[in-house]
């Protein structure tokens, strides 16, 4: 098997381990403490950060009022439509700035 | 027929009277989903994955951002260590709704709650959790009335994307090298009503600008998702209770 594939698979029994390991571990514990508690809350919106603003600095303005726009319907829209219009944004102003 | 009367839904009702029930709650799940997983299939293969790797990761692995950074970072010759930690720590909430859902399926024989937390996606959770808030029984027919037909289409949805996304003619000025950043960016939207959400963001993005300067990929990543951590653990003890956010898998 090629590495892609035990990377894949490593990864599929790390993500089962987080679904399976709250109700086994976690339940285990009267409370979890508020300061783990926090830090645990904050994992997904601090990771997936550290994939867009990296991402701000090799791109130009197409880019950069794409996730503006995203970014300003997401406060009213669902993943989905602010996604969409990120996307179409980015295809229309990359006809015109390359 | 059983002695065990809590294993079963309601003796008056058949079986796939729930499964049906479950099913109709994830049809906007499904429908939500199913473009991201096309877009998956189709970026997976730009990144180097073959159609099989492609599929094989949604079947396996069955959570839409963690998938979404893990073909980010095969395009970039990443260690494998690495890839499959950034995608354990994007996955990592999960333990949340795990420990929190827990109580609700106990009722259910171990191999039923063994195949019912490798479905517990977030959508999943958050359905499965407004049903016990109800004072309904989350079953074993009904959750996975809402969970298997979502994965179904989550994996066959990925296959088309991985089989036909190649032939997109050109896929820079359809904006697939950047469609990620933004599709992160709307996850990363999606989280802004927890508690400490903009400096967790903000010091997490400094963060990782420089690391990504000063220091190098793939270490922006890990350096700065630890830089926003401390925020949330420091500064905002605020206990809640566990609520999903994202409407994919």
């Amino acid at each position: 098997m090629s590495t892609t594939v035990w990377i894949i698979l490593a990864a599929a029994v790390a993500t089962y381990l987080t679904r399976v390991g709250g109700h086994l571990v976690l339940s285990r514990f009267e409370t979890v403490h508020p300061r783990v508690e926090a830090g645990l809350n904050a994992v997904p919106a601090a990771v997936l950060t550290t994939l867009v603003a990296p991402a701000m600095l090799t791109a130009g303005p197409a880019e950069w009022i794409a996730l503006a726009v995203g970014g300003l319907v997401a406060l009213r829209g669902g993943l989905l439509t602010m996604f969409l219009a990120g996307a179409a944004v980015l295809i229309v102003l990359r006809q015109f700035m390359a | 027929m059983s002695t065990d009367a809590t294993i079963e839904e309601d003796a008056e009702r058949p079986a796939s009277r729930d499964f049906l029930d479950g099913a109709r709650l994830g049809v906007p799940v499904i429908v939500s989903s199913a473009p991201f997983a096309m877009l998956f299939g189709a970026l997976a293969v730009a990144n180097g994955l073959s159609v099989f790797e492609a599929t094989l990761m949604s079947l396996t692995v069955f959570g839409g951002a963690s998938q979404m950074v893990g073909i980010e970072l095969f395009g970039q010759k990443v260690a494998p260590w690495l890839i499959v930690l950034s995608i354990f720590a994007v996955n990592f909430r999960h333990v949340l709704y795990s420990a929190a859902i827990g109580s609700r399926l106990a009722h259910w024989p171990v191999w039923q709650q063994a195949a019912g937390y490798f479905l517990l996606t977030d959508p999943q959770f958050a359905l499965a959790e407004a049903r016990a808030e109800s004072g309904r029984k989350v079953g074993f027919v009904w959750y996975m009335g809402a969970a298997m037909p979502v994965g179904v289409s989550w994996v066959s949805c990925t296959w088309v994307g991985a089989a036909f996304g190649r032939l997109v003619p050109n896929p820079q000025a359809l904006g697939l090298d950047f469609l990620l950043p933004i599709y992160f960016l709307g996850i990363v939207m999606g989280f802004r009503k927890r508690p400490l959400w903009l400096p967790i963001v903000l010091v997490s993005g400094v963060a990782s600008i420089l690391a990504y300067k000063f220091v190098g990929s793939p270490w922006h990543v890990s350096l700065g998702a630890v830089a926003g951590i401390a925020i949330g653990a420091i500064f905002g003890p605020a206990p809640g209770k566990v609520e999903a956010e994202e409407p994919t898998p």
